[in-house]
């Protein structure tokens, strides 16, 4: 990246063969191009404002001309995001962002399309239309904040909730097995994966960057605090003390290692799953992001906080293959190209027609 | 051919008819949609004017031999200009003992009665419910019955072919019985053979020994009515004085996508259809599938939902979003219905009606979604409502509805229904230049002081600017949530939300100032009664008109293409007259919403049988209304 002395970057830092079809960016951006002129209007503490503080923060990378980027939310806290953005943007229904996102993708591939939904949005009333693009591998960036709670309407539990949580419509213990939103994506075909946090403002811009940077779906899962309903969800992962020794950073071709002094490490146990053993141990695993068999990368993903002590962060995985809407698009310029662009009145005609005179 | 039997074609009396009904009937498997189809096209090019209704269950393969398996073609052929398939067949068809018991009822005494005799077997009339032989225990005893040996003639004439013997099997050999079926009925009325005898050289390309078997199966067929001594009479319908020009004949799901892509190319906007299979829309997907060449790119989506949605955001980058579906699936698109009326972006949404509630008759029609079209969603939604009258006019319903919502920024209805959708009639050709021109402007500058107002609206429309990403300076966010007149950010201000809902629903109403009036046709000029329709039953009130015109009675007719708004004048219309009767394939629609419009006393006529309105009963209670 070129940054200039007044802050701005330079264009064309991120690319890929889809990204290279949306124009780019006439001069250098900065975050005060992104911001628009609306008031953000989330609790004072939330999770979401250093979401979009980051987000703002790393478009000027992409470095496509800031008309070309369209952001479409559901609906729910997260999904108020496109109003503070100056994108384009659609803040649409409760759970339609990625099917309204795959028309707009699939039919402009000169846009820059990014979906922002919730753990409620995206997994419980829009679940079936965050499996089908993620199978379809429609050009388009879905950010999932998970805040395991239902926020906009005051405090429910969610998909993501931990059994027997206590809520507002559930006093006596939440009875619902919760998804892994990972194990989910990865299991619906998902071509990238990947999850980060909101307060690391570091790791989520490099988890954004490699959003972009591929050339299909994106889904990245993004923990994020909500302290008003579900405050401290996440403190483990973030607190100084805490964060090394229950955080496993996924690089790609790096040894799957982590603690505060590096000596904890990920091998694979006897019943074919994993487990956390030491540095120094044989068979010490290496983080795969571009394998094709997904096995490795749905073992990481079931590791957790709760169950193994350690939450993976980062991308598990992010492979190339074609992108729906560049599929459908060739479709379109074979037929022209093999047809000719169509002839309105001799379709219509037909081949079989007679004439009264 | 002896002697002695040409002696008896050439005394065999030829009658001349001015219009005949016939009906194809077998199991769902043995091809009747196909034979009736061929016969159809042998019949347009003869240049008869013609009308056709499929009628097939929605069970693809239903038990074979069963009623409830049976599936029949009927079509109606003259020489004048009719408006119906027909109220009952003159010529019944039956391949089996299934498809007798299912339609003989409605075979009027002294029609003529083709069965196959070799299907009534003791096991298929078992099937089919008969506990004796139908065609010996009297049943049959008021119609004309031709008793042929369909299947085994059918076997000995492909065996016999050259090139066929020992290429095809048994049961290859067997399936070619509707061809022989095709070529007696192409004989009996005179049709001309050559082009189903190259239909099935193309259809059967691949495999020239099933084209070979199936064209001697058509030949036996046709040569078996000139030697047999069964037909007595042949019959001519001569060709219909038509207006002059080029004619296709199309059915009403081909027409509206052909209207489709027609609005894509005058709008200049290509076409994004979001859709998910359903009966009896889905061949608009598969036929816009085929059509890449024009940009129309097709989505399967994973459900109702996503179609639409996907539809929809297609349209806020411009595109012309479509979405085809029946009525459950506009049930499940009403929430993004909603979206697009908050949003302001145009959007095609295609019902094509059928039997309800729920699943109700899938493969049956009905026109019972009105309502469901003007008032499915929450809040107030206004949504414009355009009803083809014909299946070629499913074609020119498709470019007006595209024109409506791209002039005014807002999803419209199209309400064709399983009857326009399926049946099918000649379609004079249109000239390019006889299409509209819609060219659509998108927004490029900023329109208010240096700014970009989404919601700043046209003044004589009330269309808000259309600006699609991609264009610099116009940067914009939309969203459900109401939004500040003009400016269009949130806003929750009561003044400002009474306001917007005021707009949103006069930018419907004045779209009556941008439709032609409604047109009554009175030929008397003193007629006190008016019938008033809307969609498919066109055909059916207008030929019920006729007839009871022709009996010196007067009636005026009047027929709504939109639904919502309805034409300026159409209360001036219906206070013109002493009674309006509105006959309806529901429960009283239309004839609610008039009452509620207009304080206007309308009398219902309403069926809701999965079938059409039959013109003759429709005349019926036109007469006793008159007569009141």
């Amino acid at each position: 990246m070129t940054v200039t002395t007044n802050g701005k970057v330079s264009a064309g830092r991120v690319t890929n063969r889809l990204l290279d079809l949306v124009p780019a960016a006439p001069g250098p951006q900065s975050r005060k191009d992104f911001a628009s002129d609306q008031e953000v209007r989330w609790c004072p503490g939330c999770g979401d404002y250093a979401i979009l503080s980051t987000v703002q923060g790393f478009l000027p990378e992409l470095g496509v001309a800031r008309e070309n980027i369209v952001f479409i939310s559901g609906i729910g806290c997260s999904s108020r995001f496109p109003y503070y953005l100056q994108t384009y943007g659609m803040h649409s229904i409760h759970g339609r962002a990625p099917a309204i996102a795959t028309g707009l993708a699939t039919s402009r591939p000169d846009l820059s399309v990014w979906v922002i939904t919730g753990d409620g949005d995206s997994l419980s009333i829009g679940g079936n239309h965050l499996l089908h693009a993620l199978r379809r591998n429609v050009n388009i960036k879905i950010l999932m904040f998970n805040n395991r709670i239902y926020g906009l309407t005051k405090g429910q539990y969610s998909p993501t909730s931990e059994v027997g949580k206590i809520t507002k419509s559930t006093p006596y213990g939440s009875l619902d097995r919760p998804y892994n939103p990972t194990s989910l994506t990865l299991g619906a075909e998902a071509t990238f994966v990947a999850r980060s946090i909101d307060s690391d403002r570091q790791h989520l811009t490099s988890v954004l960057r490699a959003a972009a940077e591929h050339p299909g779906a994106a889904f990245v899962e993004i923990f994020q605090n909500c302290n008003i309903f579900n405050d401290g969800a996440f403190d483990t992962m973030k607190d100084r003390d805490t964060r090394d020794d229950v955080t496993l950073r996924l690089d790609h071709g790096q040894p799957l290692v982590f603690g505060a002094d590096g000596t904890k490490a990920i091998r694979r146990a006897a019943d074919g799953g994993l487990e956390v053993g030491a540095a120094g141990d044989e068979g010490v695993l290496v983080h795969d992001a571009h394998a094709v068999d997904p096995s490795q990368q749905f073992a990481l993903s079931r590791l957790t906080g709760d169950t193994h002590g350690v939450t993976p962060i980062g991308v598990f995985r992010d492979v190339d293959v074609p992108s729906y809407d560049e599929e459908l698009n060739t479709q379109i310029d074979r037929a022209k190209a093999r047809q000719g662009e169509g002839d309105l009145m001799s379709l219509i005609a037909g081949k079989e027609t007679w004439s009264i005179s | 051919m002896s002697e002695q039997v040409r002696e008896q074609v050439r005394e065999r009396e030829t009658r001349r008819l001015d219009r005949v009904v016939v009906r194809f009937a077998g199991d769902s498997g043995d091809g009747m949609q196909l034979t009736g189809e061929q016969f159809t096209s042998e019949t347009a090019a003869f240049g008869n004017d013609l009308s056709t209704l499929p009628d097939f269950p929605a069970e693809i393969r239903a038990p074979a031999g069963s009623p409830a398996g049976v599936s029949g073609f009927q079509l109606h052929f003259s020489d004048h200009d009719i408006l119906t398939p027909g109220d009952a067949p003159d010529v019944l068809v039956a391949m089996n003992p299934a498809a007798l018991k299912a339609y003989l009822k409605d075979l009027p005494p002294g029609a003529d009665l083709i069965v196959n005799t070799d299907a009534f077997t003791g096991g298929n009339l078992k099937k089919a419910g008969y506990s004796a032989d139908p065609l010996t225990d009297g049943t049959v005893d008021k119609y004309r019955v031709h008793k042929v040996p369909l299947t085994s003639m059918t076997i000995n004439a492909v065996n016999a072919a050259e090139g066929v013997a020992g290429a095809v099997n048994k049961k290859e050999a067997e399936r070619a019985k509707n061809m022989f079926a095709l070529g007696l009925m192409s004989w009996l009325y005179h049709r001309p053979t050559s082009g189903t005898e190259d239909f099935l050289r193309q259809k059967f390309k691949k495999r020239p020994e099933i084209a070979a078997a199936n064209v001697a199966a058509f030949r036996a067929g046709f040569n078996y009515g000139e030697t047999t001594e069964s037909f007595s009479v042949t019959y001519e319908v001569a060709p219909a004085r038509m207006k002059s020009g080029t004619y296709r004949r199309i059915s009403g799901n081909l027409a509206l996508s052909y209207g489709l892509i027609a609005a894509g190319e005058l709008t200049g906007l290509p076409v994004f259809l979001g859709s998910y299979p359903i009966t009896p829309a889905s061949d608009i997907l598969h036929e816009l599938s085929k059509h890449k060449q024009f940009g129309v790119r097709t989505f399967q989506a994973e459900d109702e939902i996503a179609g639409i949605g996907a539809a929809l955001g297609a349209s806020f980058g411009g595109s012309l979003g479509v979405t085809t579906t029946s009525g459950p699936g506009v049930a499940l698109k009403a929430e993004t219905i909603g979206l697009a009326v908050s949003l302001e972006l145009p959007l095609v949404v295609v019902d094509i009606q059928r039997g309800g509630p729920s699943t109700g008759l899938p493969t049956k029609t009905e026109q019972a979604d009105l309502l469901q079209a003007m008032f499915g969603r929450n809040g107030e939604a206004p949504v414009p409502i355009v009803a083809p009258r014909s299946p070629a006019d499913c074609f020119h319903a498709a470019i007006e509805a595209a024109r409506l919502a791209t002039k005014y920024r807002t999803p419209v209805f199209l309400l064709s229904d399983g009857y326009l959708a399926n049946g099918s009639e000649p379609w004079l050709l249109p000239t390019r230049d006889e299409l509209p021109e819609l060219k659509v402007e998108f927004a490029t500058e900023p329109n208010h002081d240096g700014e970009f107002w989404p919601y700043l609206r046209d003044p004589q429309t009330l269309a808000r600017p259309w600006a699609v990403p991609g264009t610099p300076g116009l940067e914009h966010r939309i969203g459900g949530i109401e939004k500040a007149d003009g400016i269009g950010t949130i806003s929750y201000d009561p003044a400002n939300h009474d306001k917007m809902v005021r707009l949103r629903q006069a930018k419907v109403d004045g779209i009556a100032a941008d439709i032609p009036p409604l047109e009554v046709e009175d030929p008397s000029g003193s007629a006190r009664v008016l019938v008033l329709g809307w969609g498919s039953t066109y055909g059916p009130i207008a030929a019920a008109a006729r007839r009871v015109r022709a009996k010196g009675l007067q009636v005026a007719q009047a027929h709504l293409r939109h639904l919502n708004p309805f034409p300026a004048n159409t209360g001036e219309v219906l206070r013109s007259y002493d009674r309006v009767l509105v006959p309806e394939m529901n429960l009283g629609q239309l004839r609610t919403l008039v009452r509620a419009e207009f304080l206007v006393d309308a009398i219902g006529y309403n069926q809701v049988r999965g079938l059409p309105f039959k013109a003759a009963e429709l005349a019926g209670v036109l007469e006793d209304v008159i007569n009141q």
